[in-house]
């Protein structure tokens, strides 16, 4: 396990969710899960985050936001989309106003299911995303 | 010797700041019922930061960073080194203006918003800075550490009043709540990462380090107050030193985030009561 295996840092984005995943993400904070003890860091700053955790679908406003929120992480970065609604747009996919989800504007590298996703679950999903970002590192370094 | 002191903060100050920080992250959980991250999570942080992508935002902002490390390396290698702590400060100071002005560089709302804050808790610690080296002029008759390092006995005895007022303008230096306006610690502030938040990768990792060596050199100028000719004397500044920085992180815990306003006022009122009585005072006998 190397540095970035080790410090993992989210930046969690509410896309249009019902906030019932949202209380979920924060609830791995709490005492209860604290996500701290494996180093992640809820920063609120795409341009320190390693992990961007999205909750709900894409809809027409926030396409833009996400594809910018994206573009602002530094590599190597890794996409985790948490709740059916972020997986493929959910309850909501029939609405007019929603295209889908997540990966209909950027890469999602990771799917966490559920409706709410359970912290569990979320925190599954972190330590995949921390391996995938531990293989995107090397290939990141070959290039530079 | 004195070249001894001051290589050996430069090679330990690192690693120091690292585990103080490694500590203040577990305490700040314990206090807060979680188990909390390992105590080297801040150097894994650390090498991850240099290990990634810095997205350059210009190259003003780089050259001001590096330049604020440079100078706080300065700032303690000149205090360590038994140097003049009129241009220690001095020096703490230029390297908090490199630090406020790679703020202002970039074009970005929240990191010029945190410089404009930065620029306000510079002023509401200042003057308190200040009287901590004529304090220990007054009390000792120069301003060189090494000089004061020897004094008869420890200075606290005579400065008191500004030992207090440095402990609270240090909550302030250590970015600690409620005074950490310009950036914080802690997830999610009203703008964002404050200071910090057009700085990524390498260079983010940059201004970690740099903070380390600061809050070394901090815990040093509070050891100064408790240090006398007596060797038996660093025994105890070490304790207080660590003293200090528990009861800094226990306050973090505590408090909310005060307005500007309050800073300002209550920093001034501090360093005008507890500072400059402590001076009249020693100034009269
Ligand atoms: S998956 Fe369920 S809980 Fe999560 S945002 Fe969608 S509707 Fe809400």
């Amino acid at each position: 396990m190397s540095s970035t295996s080790k410090s993992p840092w989210l930046l969690h984005y509410d896309g249009s969710s019902c906030n019932g995943c949202d209380i979920e993400v924060l609830a791995c904070l709490t005492p209860v899960y604290d996500v701290e003890r494996f180093g992640v860091i809820n920063t609120g700053n795409p341009k320190h985050a390693d992990i961007f955790l999205i909750t709900g679908g894409i809809n027409a406003q926030n396409e833009k936001v996400v594809r910018q929120i994206y573009d602002q992480m530094p590599k190597p970065k890794v996409v985790v989309a948490v709740g059916i609604c972020a997986c493929n747009g959910g309850i909501f996919k029939e609405c007019y106003n929603i295209l889908g989800g997540v990966d209909k504007v950027i890469p999602v590298d990771i799917y966490v299911p559920g409706c709410a996703a359970r912290p569990e679950a979320i925190i599954d999903g972190v330590v995949q995303a921390v391996a995938l970002l531990e293989k995107k590192r090397s290939k990141y370094k070959k290039e530079a | 010797m004195r070249f001894f002191y001051m290589a050996l903060y430069l090679v330990l100050a690192p690693f120091l700041g690292g585990l103080l920080a490694g500590l203040d992250r577990k305490l700040s959980a314990r206090m807060q019922g979680r188990k909390g991250p390992p105590l080297f999570q801040p150097f894994y942080d650390l090498f991850k930061l240099f290990n990634k992508q810095a997205v350059v935002v210009n190259n003003v902002q780089d050259f001001l960073v590096v330049g604020f490390l440079i100078f706080i390396i300065f700032t303690g290698c000149l205090f360590f080194f038994g140097g003049d702590l009129l241009l220690v400060f001095f020096a703490l100071t230029l390297a908090g203006i490199f630090y406020m002005m790679s703020a202002c560089s970039a074009n970005s709302p929240y990191s010029s918003m945190g410089a404009q804050r930065e620029l306000m808790q510079m002023m509401a610690y200042e003057p308190m800075v200040l009287l901590v080296a004529i304090g220990f002029y007054v009390s000792t008759g120069s301003f060189s550490v090494s000089d004061i390092v020897r004094s008869e006995i420890s200075n606290i005895a005579y400065l008191p009043g500004i030992f207090f007022g440095f402990l609270y303008i240090l909550t302030i230096k250590l970015r600690k709540s409620p005074f950490d306006l310009s950036t914080s610690h802690h997830a999610h502030q009203e703008m964002v990462k404050g200071v910090t938040t057009e700085q990524s990768g390498g260079i983010l990792a940059l201004i970690e380090l740099s903070h380390w060596y600061e809050n070394v050199f901090l815990m040093g100028v509070v050891g100064l107050f408790i240090v006398n000719a007596d060797w038996r004397s660093y025994l105890v500044a070490l304790p207080v030193c660590f003293l200090t920085y528990f009861i800094e992180i226990l306050v973090d815990n505590v408090f909310a985030r005060v307005k500007w306003e309050v800073m300002l006022k209550s920093a001034w009122v501090v360093t005008l009561i507890a500072g400059v009585i402590n001076l009249l005072i020693l100034n009269l006998i």
